[in-house]
């Protein structure tokens, strides 16, 4: 093995001391990443979460964007374009053709009343959409900081506060949604009548009560997160060295706790949204979601049902694309989960 | 005829493919064992000697995949056994005591479920048997009460008794070779000395080979007598235990030896440290891994790994300190 | 010693933790029993024992970052915590009696830490979990500038944290890296700068190099006593490896199940030990020397720790003890002075065997 002979290749200069500079340069420091820059990488590289990304990205844009810019509005009813499939056009829509006039395919086809099915669609998607970002966002107020101020008090407060998460997790939420939405009703009616809360009108009693929902049990599961996350690093030995150092609880839980919580509270956070949006259809498909004429990806799949079998793509559609926002901000969040908070993985 | 050796592993190279790149575990890594030898490696963390002990049971972890070499154990070849095979063969011919009994016990099962189980798994006794030999192993270990340990759990052991445990349920099936990774690591000193004693006890009770990984110098002295040295990947030297630790030939292993307090010197006195910090598995130095922390650094081992020189018939290690003393002695020749 | 030279002492520490049950059922573990020490100025104080015994809660009680159950914590002669259930000591560390006999007790204190916090630092065990791994290193060190308010400026405390960082052998390319690119040797010495930032006098450094290997461990211990040599400090050095301890102190307690054992100067210790735990805690070291090791007979002992949720009755190490008899489970033994300077609890000190 050892065929090369010492010293046949040498020369008297190799056996020189090494100076300490030439030593130094054989050690290479690896460029400086941070957290962030470093799950990001990570996030990059995984290429189910980028697909995913991109498939959000395009919904949004779809949902947000593209009604502005469509030639038919989510109500407007066109005479004798109802029940059309796909790329097809209504009578008086032809006659216009026929004049020389352009106009703008149903790429969807239209429903019942004669409405653009894809516009329909853009809007439903985007009341999803909103549910979910909405829903997630009340979440994680309201449940980081229940959980943070639970786990960091400790004791008897912690106790007492996860015993009222504990009641809150036993009431059914779909009772409650119901119950809510009926008490809500005349509540509101009353309110619209007043200048500026015009907007909650068209939102509807149900949706609102889904928000209120939301905010009133949904957080728990934050809740119990954040506060076994904030438990275990209050423990933890840097918080340990802060305290040794003065620091008050304050600067603790601002430079400490909530810097290591973010990873998780991002995760979790995008992971609540695919299970408001499902909610949210679940519930309109019920018939207790928005209020008409607006649409949600749950209501238009339900309106489709009674006529499934003539018009199987007006149930299709909104199926396809609920299963499709669900599927991509699971993944995503697993992608997320995956890149900046490895220990939740199992 | 030349008896083949129970351990043969030649030239292994074994890495870690990680998103951030290719981690260099094993750079080369070749030793041979006997039957009834215990060999001790000795290292710092990331060094590669757990690396090198679990890839003799085909337990390389994900990512990690053997790049080149070959392992040669009881006469198989290691790197190319089915995963069934290699089942047979862990716990059968080759076990292994890791260092935190705690983990590698099951919490939900008895320890005499979990010794029985092992047995049952490698042999075709029946139940009433593998129970007997379960005792058996217990009392062999040193555990008193053996038929009060059987029927409890792991938590109601102390870490000590749960390493008996371990150990126990490693001979289960009279292995020809044990790796021990850095058994006494995690117990208190009183305790490593009964384990300890306990494994020289039964090294000459039972004349099975011991393959002793752990970075304690203390540990290997007393309990084995050759000695491997591992630096970033590679044997820098190997011998018998006097031979390292009397005549060391390398100067890592010169400086390991340097740098342990003296509990019986009376005269207060500075430690000997090796300078600088541990090699970066992901950039390693081109030349002798430990070129940058070397105090007798030369230009030639920043630029090439040094090549093997044996200094006995059992002691060869890897520095260009031999190399310089050999071409100065032939210095005029060319 | 003099009052004068002692910077920090403790009498009668007490620590227990609850540990579950209710109302009488109510259990503790008693973490620390009974534990009186006196550190000198500029002096190290070596603390070993097995895991368990209390060794790290004895460091971080002092710095009271546990509250603790009884006791009397003095820093610089002002008493920073008094339970209010000790008898006072006098000098010579006898009781502090009023005329009829009656032991003095001290006024229940426990003074705002926040000035001590500057005056007394500790160094942990672990370099992985003491260091935030979502702040810089600059910001790890600079946290107590920052808590303290000790730099003027931004380029004040740049430049400090530079210094701190040169200080322990980093440099200023270091500052702006995050803790999990370093090794754990450095990452030890960015736990060093931190406790060093707050220019203390009183450093608890608890168990800093058993998590090292080593040829790195070497220099760390090297470092500490480098920086005791030119800033004056105090260590209390925890570790469970006694030559570790050995070598870095000048007096070594050792600690058994919440109680300290043996105290003495630490050449004293190693080679004139008197207790038997001390004895068999020498001799169960690993030497690194074959021919030595081969030689050595050990005095192995017998058996674990008893739990210290319920540890035994009188002297704790009569369970594992060659000597033990019916005194030694009646009763506690107290410490006493067998040297100048030596200390030791044991009722059968005439009958370990040389």
């Amino acid at each position: 093995m050892n065929n090369r002979l010492p010293g046949l290749h040498l020369k008297a200069e190799d056996f020189i001391p090494a100076t300490a500079e030439e030593k130094e340069s054989l050690v290479i420091m690896r460029d400086s990443v941070n957290f962030w820059r470093d799950g990001l990488r990570r996030l990059k590289k995984n290429r189910v979460a980028m697909v995913s990304l991109f498939f959000i990205l395009l919904i949004m844009i779809f949902a947000y964007v593209l009604p502005s810019f469509w030639p038919y509005t989510y109500d407007q009813q066109i005479r004798t374009s109802e029940n059309l499939s796909p790329f097809t056009y209504g009578e008086a829509e032809l006659a216009r053709i026929e004049a020389g006039e352009k106009v703008f395919p149903h790429i969807c086809g239209t429903d019942k009343l004669g409405r653009d099915f894809a516009v329909r669609l853009m809007m439903g998607a985007r009341i999803s959409l909103t549910v979910g970002l909405v829903c997630a966002a009340i979440v994680l107020v309201i449940g980081a900081l229940f959980g943070a101020i639970a786990g960091f008090a400790g004791g008897w407060v912690d106790n007492i506060m996860m015993r009222f998460t504990d009641i809150i997790y036993t009431i059914p939420d779909i009772l409650l949604i119901i119950i809510m939405a009926m008490s809500l009703k005349p509540a509101l009616e009353q309110l619209v009548t007043h200048k500026g809360f015009l907007w909650l009108q068209k939102l509807g009693p149900n949706m609102i009560a889904i928000f209120l929902v939301f905010a009133l049990i949904y957080w728990v599961g934050m809740a119990r997160i954040t506060r076994s996350q904030v438990l275990i690093l209050k423990e933890s030995e840097y918080v340990t060295a802060a305290r040794a150092l003065g620091a008050g609880s304050a600067r603790i839980i601002r430079k400490h706790l909530l810097t290591n919580c973010i990873g998780t509270l991002t995760v979790t956070t995008t992971l609540q949204i695919p299970s408001a949006i499902f909610t949210e259809s679940y519930l309109s498909f019920l018939g207790i979601g928005v209020q008409v004429p607006m649409p949600s990806l749950g209501s238009l799949a339900t309106d489709a049902v009674k006529g499934m079998n003539t018009y199987p793509y007006l149930l299709l559609f909104p199926a396809i694309l609920i299963s499709v926002i669900i599927l991509v901000f699971n993944l995503f969040g697993d992608g997320l989960r995956d890149a900046f908070d490895p220990k939740l993985k199992d | 005829m030349l008896k083949e050796k129970l351990l043969d592993i030649r030239d292994e190279y074994l890495s870690f493919f990680t998103p951030a790149g290719e981690i260099k575990a094993l750079n080369g890594v070749s030793f041979s064992m006997d039957e009834g030898e215990v060999l001790g490696i000795v290292g710092e963390s990331g060094s590669g000697k757990s690396v090198t002990a679990y890839s003799i049971m085909g337990l390389t972890a994900y990512p990690g995949r053997l790049v080149g070499g070959s392992i040669r154990f009881n006469g198989h070849d290691v790197e190319k056994m089915s995963e069934k095979e290699l089942r047979k063969m862990r716990g059968n011919e080759v076990s292994i005591i890791f260092q935190d009994p705690m983990t590698s016990l099951n919490p939900v099962y008895t320890i005499g479920n979990q010794i029985e189980e092992v047995i049952l798994l490698h042999t075709d006794k029946t139940r009433d048997e593998a129970k007997k030999r379960a005792r058996e192993l217990l009392e062999l270990v040193g555990i008193n009460e053996p038929d009060r340990r059987l029927k409890q759990y792991p938590h109601e052991l102390s870490g000590g008794m749960r390493q008996r445990v371990m150990i126990s349920i490693a001979l289960a099936c009279e292995p020809k070779l044990l790796i021990a990774d850095e058994p006494t690591t995690a117990l208190d000193v009183t305790i490593q000395a009964q384990i300890l004693e306990l494994m020289k006890e039964l090294r000459s009770k039972l004349d099975m080979s011991i393959i002793m990984i752990t970075h304690d110098l203390g540990v290997v002295a007393s309990m084995c007598e050759k000695i491997a040295v591992m630096y970033a990947g590679h044997i820098v030297e190997y011998g018998t235990a006097d031979e390292i630790f009397y005549e060391p030939g390398h100067e890592y292993t010169k400086g390991l030896i340097k740098s342990i307090p003296k509990l019986n010197s009376s005269e207060p006195e500075r430690l000997v440290p090796i300078e600088g910090q541990p090699v970066d598995l992901l950039n390693p130095p081109k030349g002798c891994p430990f070129a940058p922390r070397c105090g007798s650094c030369m230009k030639i081992c920043l630029r090439e790994m040094p090549e093997k020189t044996e200094l006995s018939e059992t002691h060869y290690c890897y520095c260009w300190l031999h190399g310089k003393a050999e071409f100065e002695k032939g210095g005029g020749e060319e | 010693m003099s009052r004068q030279d002692i910077l920090v002492e403790i009498q009668n520490l007490r620590q227990y933790f609850p540990a579950g049950g209710h109302g009488k059922n109510r259990r503790f573990v008693q973490a620390v029993d009974d534990v009186s020490f006196a550190i000198k100025k500029g002096e190290t104080l070596g603390l070993v024992g097995e895991s368990g015994c209390g060794k790290t809660t004895v460091g971080r009680t002092m710095l009271r970052l546990y509250e603790p159950t009884d006791g009397r914590i003095i820093y610089d002669g002002k008493i920073i915590y008094d339970s209010g259930r000790c008898p006072l000591k006098n000098d010579d560390g006898s009781d502090m009696t009023d005329g009829k006999g009656k032991p003095v007790f001290g006024k229940r204190t426990a003074v705002d830490m926040l000035p001590y916090r500057r005056k007394m630092q500790i160094v942990f065990q672990d370099p992985y979990a003491s260091l935030d791994p979502r702040m810089t290193i600059g910001d790890i060190v600079g946290e107590s500038i920052d808590i303290h308010r000790t730099a003027a400026n931004k380029k004040e405390r740049h430049d400090k944290i530079i210094s701190l960082l040169e200080c322990v052998g980093l440099n200023s390319e270091h500052a702006n890296r995050y803790p999990h690119e370093f090794s754990g040797g450095q990452r030890q010495r960015v736990g060093i700068a931190r406790a060093l930032a707050a220019d203390p006098q009183f450093i608890v450094c608890d168990e800093p190099v058993s998590a090292l290997d080593v040829s790195i461990q070497a220099q760390v211990v090297n470092m500490f006593e480098d920086l005791q040599q030119e800033m004056g400090l105090t260590y209390l050095f925890i570790a469970h490896d006694l030559s570790v301890v050995k070598h870095i102190s000048n007096r070594i307690g050792v600690m058994y199940l919440g109680k300290m054992v043996e105290l003495a100067e630490s050449f004293e210790l190693i080679a004139h030990s008197v207790h038997p735990y001390t004895r068999s805690l020498i001799s169960a070291i690993p030497v690194a020397d074959p021919k030595t090791a081969r030689a050595a007979k050990r005095i192995t002992l017998q058996g674990d720790v008893p739990s210290p949720l319920n540890p035994p009755s009188g002297c704790r190490f009569r369970t594992r003890c060659p000597y033990a008899d019916e005194l030694c489970a009646r009763e506690c033994p107290q410490m006493k002075e067998v040297g100048a300077g030596h200390w030791a609890a044991c009722h059968h000190l005439d009958r370990v065997e040389y």
